[in-house]
């Protein structure tokens, strides 16, 4: 008997310690020391198009991390990756010894944003968004973070002439092909993007229009739902594993098959980011995605 | 040694006692424990130690027991602010989280091998994770909309106690189709919990379907299963109920020490056995509950650790429990810390590292008990 007793004793001791480390009370978030934006020096970009800025604005050098969605340029895989964006481990970031945080929205956990948040570095929001104008809004947003509204003016105003000749050019093509993103078709179940996506937004931009327009986000599509979405043709991210299916092997699928994209099996395929990014690029992709979609168009008819 | 007589101390040390060996066995399990604590203590300072960031830890923790007895705002003087952070607000926090979720966890396997009397049964493999994951996963998508009163009436509670009753609902389900005339089938049992874990991955499923992109990131944190998020409001939610079961589970070591003669003989020596088991569950439930709703779906712990105790010290639970205890909390504050620092400055989800080195171990169990489980 004495022994169970010892035994309890020692899970009672256990547990006690453990109640009272649980009562460490945390305390409030520190307010940052004003830090002067010119003078920051070690900057951690998390969100691709957010390194595609940095690095587009000249101020690279002062990069001294990036997230695991910023592989562009070359120049940026060689700095540490702090890991996914939606994924940030508070320690690995502050690691880094940072004294500012550009971060794109939608950047977490929250709860990893918040401890950062408390250790006094200096978070800049760089909002998120999928049209021409949201690319400016973001330019703006890291190079007044970065203490150089200057340069960033300059780029926003480039950005913006080149961005809507791209647009005029896109419309002037005007296929009004109907595009299905498929994000992923592993194990025959198609993703596809709706509405208020980075998809949706390029695919409107390049002249194109939404197969998809019923729900917003990504989805799963039922045989049906692909049917009656009738895509002209399918957009997909040009990148290896699950996303990487072959043309024929993805219109291999019955229902896919039977719309107009898989009868005639036009299939583009682009880099992701490049894609997706909503970066200085943009302007670019909208180009490529016309022209293909114009391509297309021009084949379908003949 | 032939398998012959290699088998026969095993079979004897599962279901009964070798009353031979009694004596040394308690000694040797006081000794263990005795270590295992000291291994807490040492894995728990490491845990606060070992980071991406190196901080003076031992100087730490003076300011730290200050803190605890009277909380200041701002790192104490002479200490970095991000040193201060990084352990009061990052470190600790995981480590006493990673605490009460490994003892949770490998208490829960332990306590359900005894209740099914087979050493294969584990929260995670019979699916009783994957229900509580429901449970949660029911609150975050719809806590805000459908659910919303009742998520506002519960507050940060409202989750763990959703895992708590999917986790309950799944156990009860399982004993009720593994068990008939008192015997458990293992086989069907696991069989039972490869449907139920269809079930609830089918309506986990349907509810991915109406989430949002917020709601979709959250849900994601099931599948892999992290500490990643621990902060000393997840500590209190779960807290509460794993120290509960912590404190209760040492009463039932002599029922769980009965039942492995048989539910028969266990009445016959006055163990009221259908109690022992409403309870035992109700206490595996609200664990794995707590532990699922703070850190998804960490896998292994509970086969890994009972296990390798079993082979040490035994199977009487008046030991096995508080040492599985012990080291199912050394081992995930270790994996843990291993978790923060082999990809970093990024992280490793920690359901990957347990996984990795718990698979191959369940497989060994498998193929060494192959006689015993039934299979």
């Amino acid at each position: 008997m004495r022994h169970l007793f010892a035994s309890r004793a020692l899970g009672v001791l256990t547990a006690t310690a453990l109640t009272v480390a649980a009562f460490v009370v945390p305390s409030q978030p520190l307010l940052a020391e004003d830090t002067d934006p010119e003078r920051s020096s070690r900057i951690v970009a998390v969100g691709g198009s957010v390194t595609e800025v940095v690095f587009a604005l000249g101020e690279e050098d002062r990069l001294v991390a990036r997230d695991s969605t910023s592989t562009y340029p070359q120049e940026a895989i060689d700095l540490p990756d702090v890991g996914y964006i939606r994924a940030l481990s508070p320690e690995g970031v502050m690691s880094v010894d940072p004294d500012l945080i550009l971060m794109l929205e939608g950047s977490g956990p929250q709860e990893a944003v918040d401890v950062l948040k408390s250790s006094g570095i200096a978070i800049a929001d760089v909002p998120e968004g999928f049209t021409a104008e949201s690319i400016v809004a973001k330019v703006r947003a890291i190079g007044a973070a970065l203490g150089v509204p200057d340069k960033a003016e300059k780029l926003s105003v480039q950005l913006e002439r080149d961005l809507e000749a791209a647009q005029v050019d896109a419309a002037s093509r005007a296929s009004d092909l109907r595009v299905l993103f498929i994000l992923s078709n592993r194990g025959g179940r198609i993703l596809a993007s709706g509405a208020d996506t980075a998809a949706d937004g390029i695919i409107e931009l390049a002249g194109g229009t939404n197969a998809i327009s019923d729900f917003s986000g990504y989805k799963q599509l039922s045989d049906e739902a692909i049917l009656s979405a009738a895509p002209d043709v399918v957009l997909m991210m040009d990148r290896g594993g699950n996303h990487g299916a072959g043309a024929d092997e993805l219109f291999a699928h019955p229902a896919l098959g039977q719309t107009p994209a898989g009868k005639s099996g036009n299939l583009i395929r682009m880099g992701g980011q490049y894609l997706l990014g909503f970066g200085p690029r943009t302007a670019d992709a909208i180009r490529d995605l016309s022209a293909e979609l114009s391509s297309i168009q021009g084949a379908d008819r003949s | 040694m032939s398998e012959a007589t290699a088998s026969v101390p095993r079979i004897a040390s599962w279901s009964g006692f070798s009353q031979v060996k009694l004596g040394n066995r308690e000694a040797l399990a006081r000794a263990v424990m005795l270590l295992l604590g000291v291994l807490l203590v040492a894995t728990m300072l490491a845990g606060l130690a070992i980071g991406p960031i190196s901080v003076p830890v031992l100087e730490l923790v003076p300011h730290l027991a200050r803190h605890i007895a009277s909380p200041v705002e701002g790192a104490p003087d002479g200490v970095l602010l991000r040193d201060w952070i990084v352990v009061k607000d990052i470190r600790l926090p995981r480590v006493v989280l990673g605490a009460l979720v490994g003892a949770a966890l490998a208490v829960s396997g332990a306590v359900m091998q005894g209740l099914f009397r087979n050493p294969l049964a584990d929260p995670g493999i019979v699916g009783v994770s994957a229900g509580a994951g429901l449970g949660a996963a029911l609150f975050i998508v719809l806590g805000n909309t459908a659910l919303a009163s009742v998520m506002s009436l519960l507050g940060i509670y409202a989750v763990p106690l959703a895992a708590f009753v999917g986790g309950l609902i799944t156990t009860l389900l399982l004993y009720r189709i593994g068990t008939r005339g008192g015997i458990t089938s293992v086989a069907t049992l696991l069989l039972a919990g490869i449907a139920l874990g269809a079930l609830t991955g089918a309506m986990t499923g349907l509810l991915v379907y109406v989430a949002d992109d917020q709601e979709l990131r959250d849900l994601q944190f099931w599948g892999l299963g992290s500490l990643a998020g621990a902060n000393w409001e997840k500590v209190a939610s779960a807290a509460p109920i794993i120290l509960v079961m912590l404190f209760c589970v040492p009463f039932l070591s002599r029922g769980l020490n009965g039942l492995t003669l048989g539910e028969a003989a266990a009445s016959h020596i006055g163990i009221r056995v259908q109690r022992l088991k409403n309870i035992a569950i109700l206490l595996v439930a609200a664990a794995t509950g707590a532990s699922v709703a703070v850190s998804g779906g960490i896998g292994f712990v509970g086969i890994v650790v009972p296990h390798l105790l079993r082979l040490t010290i035994g199977p009487d639970h008046r030991y096995l429990l508080p040492a599985s205890a012990l080291l199912g909390a050394c081992l995930l504050i270790a994996a843990d810390t291993l978790s923060r620092t082999i990809v970093a400055p990024a992280e490793m989800p920690i359901g990957i590292i347990t996984a990795f080195a718990g698979a191959p171990f369940f497989l060994w169990i498998l193929l060494r008990k192959r006689g015993l489980t039934g299979l």
